[in-house]
């Protein structure tokens, strides 16, 4: 809306003609500039003023006052809230991520995502728990709900002060969720060695200093937190480990894994559901972007606390300023890179393991499931992984590799590049340093993978003597 | 291990890595290794030697026409590819297409350095003009519809002039300029776009092999940085500037990127390449149906090509008519949608059209 005014100077075209219009249909005392029609303009204005500021959902409340990001700005915070929830609840429905007989680990780094993940987590628990006290019988199961956090100061050196006032806010947060109760397993990212922390705590370092490269070092740490979380929640009984990784960061792991060469085993990680792990990991906040998770934190006064992070020269912060520079541009970014990696060919794991055969699973999700289409593979997979980042891989890059040394023949090339040693004599130090399960990984991968290869040319060899290849 | 080498000072007397002998001259972008001159053409050329006799990119006896733009990447792989067939034999018919869009200050220059290097490297020079083909120079383009959208014109007019040059050599196939860098960036881009079918295409080191004339890349690993750097110890005459209607179109947020992943480590430009290839896409995406355009013959998915449909735009003075929908003929998916993100000052994607290194 441009200005009344006949004496305006600029371009408002459509007002020249409006009233142009109007001065031909009606005597010039009865112009608009009238206080009637002035007044009746100003109520319109008002309306429109107040309509823009109601929620864009219920239209019944005030919008957010903070800027929204994309939508956000037109929710009024209940919407909002709501909103966020229902697509956490529709990611854990629609792929079967718990059911009432699961014991789930949330992974709480004390960041905005893990702690949404938390509280929706507990409000479904939450829910449960009410179902079960109001039915007769109590026939209706809740699942249990655990917590992690891993404590990474044996990796990179974190002030203690620091590392205690992390914990404690973790430990404020979890006790501060009401019943059902929570357990929190507070363990040290050297665990994943063995129950002698100092023994451990000595190797992590040895393999930690081992890696030259700056982005490689990152990524091990990753891993082995992946480890310390796999290990806490088979050692405690869970049979879920719930994650809070989000579209942001899913869209940054898109394209730095493409960045490090990691395209083919890139679909295993943008999934909803990565089974190949001992417990399976379930990421229900993948439809929600970091800006609306920090938020709902603001929104709601949810406790955060992260430690502050180093800047680092390595690739994954640069790839990350990128992403944050595209989205900046447009703020759709992030979800498009992710449906595009959503897009990629899942590997079987990508789903709930036998979930047609166990009885547990509800009808409901069974259902659901078929309707979804949801291809049932009965056969297990037969990818090999990387002993290092449990990425699948590639066949055809297996071909190329040297069968006899056993950590290279295991790992990915990306793998092999950033974070293994070059030379064959340090290469086995970085062997004997590695946690058992990473070993475990190498010896019984290179062995699958020969297997499985053998079996592929299978009829195009004369003799079943491998000596002589 | 390569991430931000420290490589502290030049070490001035150091030998070269490879030879052992000569000293080192150079830091080898790729590697960074410390190599001489020498070593450097010779790794250079083998490479790209490699390349072609892997992917079995020419036969003997083949009729091959390299897009010449006078740019460096194109100047380059004429003066390598001519080498390289003397060296190995490879018994091709070589020669230079080079198109003319018909931009003053611009195009009249750098095909200049064509036609010096068609004396130079004893190739035959056909040039094919927007103005004999379409009846319309980019001068007069540009006049007509601004600075908006004119690379959308250029690109689909370049396309169907060099597939038409390359018919009038009656070579059987093309080989352009395209670097690794130009792989990289188009993968990412196909990424930040959603464009799955375009991504499982785009790391293809030859492409259009249904369509009249095959296009091949013999570039495809090669580091835009070493071309310059081959070019500058080379000497070889090219022309380096910029288009006018689309200047600082080098100045995208992907480039950007590719440069500083570059320099934290090098390999990442080729570890691009290879996620683009190694992606799992089903191939189930279907392909448009190609057909022959009604009006002049050429291939197209639609009644109209792309070309005719802009053309009868420009003709009928609708030069909006056929801009906005980018489904069409072009198996790259770079050029197409440039259009579109013309409109933005800073857009995410480089080389809009910049030279002609198709």
């Amino acid at each position: 809306m441009a200005c009344n005014s006949s004496a305006c100077q600029s371009n408002c075209y459509r007002n020249q003609h409006d009233e142009h219009t109007i001065e031909q249909d009606s005597p010039p005392s009865s112009r608009p500039d009238t206080p009637a029609a002035m007044e009746a303009r100003r109520v319109i204005t008002k309306d429109d003023n107040s309509n823009t500021n109601l929620c864009f959902k219920c239209k019944s409340k005030e919008r957010m006052s903070t800027s929204g990001v994309g939508d956000d700005g037109r929710f009024c915070s209940d919407c909002f809230r709501s909103n966020l929830f229902a697509k956490f609840r529709q990611a854990v429905t629609s792929n079967a991520m718990i059911s009432p007989s699961d014991k789930v680990l949330v992974a709480f780094s004390g960041g905005p995502c893990s702690r949404v993940a938390l509280q929706f987590v507990h409000e479904m628990q939450v829910k449960a728990h009410n179902n079960f006290e109001a039915s007769r019988d109590r026939s209706l199961q809740v699942f249990g709900v655990g917590v992690a956090y891993i404590n990474e100061t044996a990796a990179c050196s974190i002030p203690s002060d620091e590392i205690d006032k992390t914990v404690q806010t973790i430990q404020s947060v979890v006790s501060s969720l009401c019943q059902p109760r929570k357990n929190l397993h507070i363990v040290q990212i050297e665990s994943v060695y063995s129950s002698n922390l100092n023994d451990g705590r000595e190797k992590l370092k040895k393999l930690l200093d081992a890696v030259n490269d700056v982005t490689g070092k990152e990524d091990l740490i990753s891993y082995l937190r992946m480890l310390s979380l796999q290990k806490i929640a088979a050692e405690n009984g869970y049979n879920r480990l719930l994650v809070g990784t989000c579209t942001s960061r899913i869209a940054c792991h898109v394209i730095s894994s493409t960045v490090k060469g990691q395209g083919y085993s890139l679909p295993g990680d943008v999934q909803y559901i990565d089974a190949r792990w001992e417990v399976p990991v379930v990421l229900p906040l993948l439809d929600c972007l970091a800006q609306e998770l920090n938020m709902l934190c603001c929104v709601d006064g949810l406790k955060t606390v992260e430690l502050t992070k180093k800047s680092s020269s390595g690739i994954n912060d640069l790839v990350s300023s990128f992403v944050a520079l595209l989205q900046v541009e447009n703020p759709s970014r992030e979800s498009t890179i992710v449906r595009t990696a959503g897009k990629l060919t899942p590997f079987n794991f990508s789903r709930i393991p036998d979930l047609n055969e166990s009885n547990n699973v509800p009808l409901a999700t069974k259902r659901r499931q078929q309707r979804n289409n949801f291809k049932h593979v009965n056969s297990l997979s037969s990818e090999s992984f990387c002993a290092v980042c449990n990425g699948p891989l590639n066949t055809s890059d297996v071909l190329t590799r040297h069968a006899g040394s056993s950590i290279l023949g295991a790992c990915c090339s990306s793998c092999q590049f950033q974070i293994l040693p070059k030379d064959s004599s340090s290469q086995e130090l970085f062997l004997s340093l590695l946690p058992p399960s990473m070993v475990a990984r190498a010896t019984h991968g290179s062995l699958g993978n020969s297997n499985s290869l053998r079996k592929k040319i299978q009829e195009f060899l004369l003799s079943d003597d491998e000596a002589e290849s | 291990m390569e991430e931000a080498a420290p490589k502290p000072k030049r070490a001035v007397s150091s030998l070269c890595c490879l030879c052992n002998n000569r000293k080192a001259a150079l830091k080898r972008p790729k590697t960074l290794q410390q190599i001489c001159r020498e070593c450097f053409y010779e790794v250079f050329e083998e490479e790209i030697h490699q390349v072609i006799v892997k992917n079995q990119l020419f036969r003997p006896g083949e009729r091959i026409a390299v897009g010449a733009s006078g740019g460096k990447d194109s100047t380059v792989l004429a003066y390598v590819l001519s080498e390289l067939n003397q060296r190995h034999n490879y018994g091709l018919d070589l020669f230079l297409l080079s198109v003319d869009e018909g931009i003053t200050g611009y195009r009249d220059d750098s095909l200049e350095t064509v036609k010096r290097n068609e004396i130079q490297y004893g190739l035959p020079l056909q040039i094919v003009s927007y103005k004999d083909l379409y009846g319309w120079t980019m001068d007069e383009i540009v006049k007509m519809i601004g600075l908006k959208n004119n690379c959308t014109f250029c690109g689909v007019f370049r396309r169907q002039a060099l597939d038409r040059g390359a018919a009038l050599l009656k070579v059987d196939k093309l080989a352009t300029g395209h670097n690794a860098d130009d792989m990289a960036e188009t993968v990412l881009l196909n990424i930040l776009r959603g464009d799955i079918a375009r991504l499982s295409r785009c790391t293809a080191i030859i492409t259009g092999e249904d369509g009249p004339i095959p296009r091949c890349k013999p570039f495809k690993y090669t580091y835009e940085k070493e071309i310059v750097m081959y070019a500058y110890f080379k000497k070889l005459d090219y022309f380096s500037t910029e288009c006018i209607y689309s200047p600082n179109a080098y100045r995208g947020f992907a480039r950007e990127f590719i440069k500083d992943l570059e320099r934290i480590r090098p390999r990442a430009i080729l570890d691009i390449i290879k996620s683009g290839e190694d992606f799992r896409i089903s191939t189930s995406t279907k392909m448009p149906e190609q057909g022959t355009c009604e009006r002049c013959g050429y291939i197209s998915s639609q009644k109209w090509c792309k070309a005719c449909v802009l053309l009868e735009g420009l003709n009928r003075g609708l030069p909006k008519l056929g801009i906005g929908r980018s489904r069409g003929l072009d198996s790259e998916g770079k050029r197409e949608t440039i259009g579109s993100n013309n409109v933005h000052t800073r857009s995410i994607e480089s080389k809009q059209c910049g030279s002609l290194d198709f």
